[in-house]
């Protein structure tokens, strides 16, 4: 194997644009998912089927189908429909879309976890239910959910690079075009791939260190 | 071992060793983290003998036990069984040594994925290398002397925890032990099911000469069974002896207060 | 449509099973080789399985893929078939998070477990074969079920390597159309189908591994507050 440290010094400057571009990403579809599945999540809890099932129908399917296919599916779908954005906007929507059906899941968990003598305080200090969920039951599910959404947000960083199937041009993209361009694929390749491990484990990191926080 | 198939368990003498020592422990001392539980501790049974260790809890009873089936290892001294050391000692030995030892426990610890007769069967055809037909034989002998001819296809979630405790001793009894550790076998039992599972261990305690190792908190049965009783406080034996004596005329203060305690 | 396009979609569904059995054969094999690993007696052991865990969960499995058709080639000499190259990706990506499920269900069960194996003188590996794995597998299947669907979505990654799967044949169908809406979301519905097919049939394993152990299937409820943290594969792919 030939390893040619001139190539990764050529590729430099492209890796940090890649990653502002993935970072870009993560950040926005982290805040999309993170608002979608409460959404989500609150709408399951409507005590009618006519909103249940809806929600829970599409939310399962989006959730057990790739989000690759998604992923072409705005891209190409939106414009013939004369809806318009940029590939990086949809690919942010997109992202975000698919991962608040994971995140839904994790509030309804943290939601089933506040103990059922929270509402019965909250019934019996008589609060209207908007104040009931605002100030006594979500506070409380936030702290516990936490953890299991900062994992998402690591799983979803890896899901970044489908982007770059719709040109946008994140850390793969950025070293799929340099590679194309000078016939190098061995650097750049691995230099992501690294990154990906790097970034990711010290997020691991991160979180683990967040949770301990939010234990005591 | 014994060839007798039919018979139970290994009937009395005919141990090689007679009544010799069996087990020893030398300057044991066990630590769990800033806490002693044993401090160089030294005692030996002989073979045959039943002894019971009782004491408050917390004493180092149930220690000396755990050592002995080397869920624990010390952090200093040494252990020996029927003249083999058990600690220190080689990885190879220690499994030598190990097969000579059986335990019940006080959460039974059955295999909820095998039948109460595979619970029984596994471990001679594995590891004693017994056939089939011989260890289901024996496992059926077993079943019969603890009560259970019926259960033998059931798996132990079935079972009422009396039930569970017995196939637990059957399966202990499987492997032919020369030494058998009681861990508090009856403190997790419905106050109702304690006396079956007593009566079969006076069964095993009258016909055997298994040697049996017992942390009860059951004094009846400890004086029923018992050659030796040894009343632990704070990692030591404070005071030893026959059953009658310790129960009836304690010597130590420590002993008076913990049996009046508990009697 | 034509039927010759639906020719085209019915081969990529064809070409997304195939990828997806293999694939899931591997990590499966992996799941467990190093799933046990992490717990064997010596250090080294374990440290080289959580080595491995760590890098192939930390990188995207799109990038792993990157890796095995561009850089393997050239720096081994050899060129995998396209179908091996996807499997081989696959396969040690979701093989990571399959040991950490492995690692975990084994964990899980009962310490006293294995005391009584002690107790009985199993040797390790009889005590894992015969007493730990018996009962930590029927807990690994709902975890498992989630990998796979997970791994179906992922198959669908090979397709930006020119892989003709389900995902690729849409894109042809596509071209030959120049309309997208129809298409895509009949290839949506497919997988959709097939995750389906494939959710049912990891209850019905589970439930039939269960009453050998003498337990009912565990609640919806349970497995999904566990999820996050037994799989944490993350969404999509």
């Amino acid at each position: 194997m030939e390893w040619d440290w001139s190539a990764v010094s050529d590729f430099m400057p492209h890796f940090w644009d890649g990653l502002l571009v993935t970072l870009q990403i993560l950040v926005l579809g982290s805040l999309i998912s993170f608002a979608l599945g409460l959404v989500w999540a609150l709408l399951m809890r409507v005590p009618t089927r006519w909103v249940t099932w809806p929600v829970g129908a599409v939310t399962e399917f989006v959730r057990n189908t790739p989000l690759l296919v998604q992923l072409f599916f705005l891209f190409y779908v939106l414009p013939e429909w004369g809806v318009t954005f940029s590939a990086l906007t949809t690919g942010v929507f997109a992202i975000g879309l698919h991962y608040s059906t994971y995140t839904m899941q994790v509030y309804r968990a943290g939601i089933e976890a506040v103990p059922v003598g929270q509402w019965e305080a909250a019934t019996a200090l008589n609060l209207p239910l908007r104040r009931t969920w605002t100030a006594v039951i979500l506070p409380q599910a936030v702290r516990r959910v936490v953890p299991a959404l900062g994992n998402y947000v690591i799983s979803m960083l890896k899901d970044t690079p489908l982007l770059m199937a719709i040109t946008v041009l994140e850390m793969l993209g950025e070293a799929r075009l340099f590679s194309q361009q000078n016939f190098q694929f061995t650097e750049p390749l691995t230099v992501i791939g690294f990154a990906f491990i790097v970034i990711s484990y010290l997020a691991s990191l991160a979180l683990r260190a967040l949770e301990r926080r939010l234990v005591h | 071992m014994s060839t007798d198939t039919h018979a139970p368990f290994d009937k009395k003498p005919e141990s090689p060793r007679g009544n010799g020592e069996l087990i020893r422990l030398e300057q044991v001392t066990k630590r769990f983290g800033n806490h002693t539980v044993l401090d160089h501790l030294d005692f030996s049974v002989d073979a045959g003998k039943h002894v019971t260790l009782i004491g408050p809890s917390g004493s180092g009873k149930t220690t000396i036990l755990r050592l002995l089936m080397t869920l624990l290892k010390p952090d200093e001294g040494t252990i020996t069984v029927d003249g083999e050391q058990l600690f220190p000692a080689p990885e190879k030995q220690v499994r030598e040594v190990r097969k000579k030892i059986g335990m019940v426990f006080q959460q039974f610890n059955l295999f909820p994925n095998m039948t109460v007769l595979r619970n029984i069967t596994e471990a001679p055809v594995t590891v004693l290398g017994m056939s089939k037909d011989a260890a289901e034989e024996r496992a059926r002998e077993l079943l019969e002397m603890v009560g259970l001819t019926d259960h033998v296809d059931k798996h132990p979630a079935q079972l009422s925890g009396g039930q569970q405790q017995r196939v637990a001793i059957a399966r202990a009894l499987a492997m032919r032990p020369q030494v058998l550790l009681l861990d508090e076998v009856t403190s997790a039992l419905d106050p109702e099911l304690v006396a079956g599972v007593l009566d079969v261990l006076r069964d095993i305690a009258r016909s055997t000469d298994i040697t049996m190792l017992c942390v009860t908190h059951e004094m009846n049965f400890a004086r029923d069974i018992s050659d030796q009783v040894l009343m632990f406080d704070q990692g030591r034996i404070i005071e030893a002896g026959a059953p009658e004596k310790i129960f009836s005329e304690p010597e130590h203060d420590r002993t008076r207060e913990f049996l009046s305690a508990v009697l | 449509m034509t039927s010759g396009l639906w020719e085209r979609v019915l081969e990529g569904v064809w070409v997304t099973v195939q990828l997806l059995v293999l694939s899931a054969l591997l990590a499966t094999a992996v799941s467990f080789v190093v799933g046990v690993a992490r717990t064997h007696r010596l250090w080294i052991v374990r440290f080289l399985a959580g080595f491995y865990t760590e890098v192939f969960r930390g990188t995207s499995a799109l990038v792993m893929i990157f890796w095995v058709f561009f850089v393997l080639p050239p720096a081994f000499g050899w060129q995998l078939v396209p179908l091996w190259a996807g499997t081989l990706a696959l396969g040690l990506t979701y093989g990571a998070y399959g040991s950490e499920i492995v690692r975990g269900a084994l964990a899980a069960v009962d310490p006293a477990q294995r005391e009584g194996g002690i107790a009985l003188s199993f040797t390790p590996w009889q005590r894992m074969k015969l007493i730990l794995l018996p009962q930590a597998v029927p807990e690994m299947i709902p975890p498992f079920s989630n990998l796979l669907i997970e791994l179906l979505k992922g198959t669908a990654l090979v397709s930006v390597m020119g892989m003709g799967d389900l995902a690729f044949s849409a894109n042809l169908v596509r071209l030959a159309l120049q309309e997208s809406a129809e298409i895509y979301t009949y290839i949506l519905l497919i997988y959709f189908a097939i995750a389906f097919l494939l959710t049912r049939l990891m209850r019905g394993l589970e439930k039939k591994l269960k009453a050998g152990v003498g337990k009912a299937p565990a609640r919806k409820a349970d497995v999904e507050l566990k999820r996050p943290e037994t799989t944490n594969v993350g969404g999509a792919v």
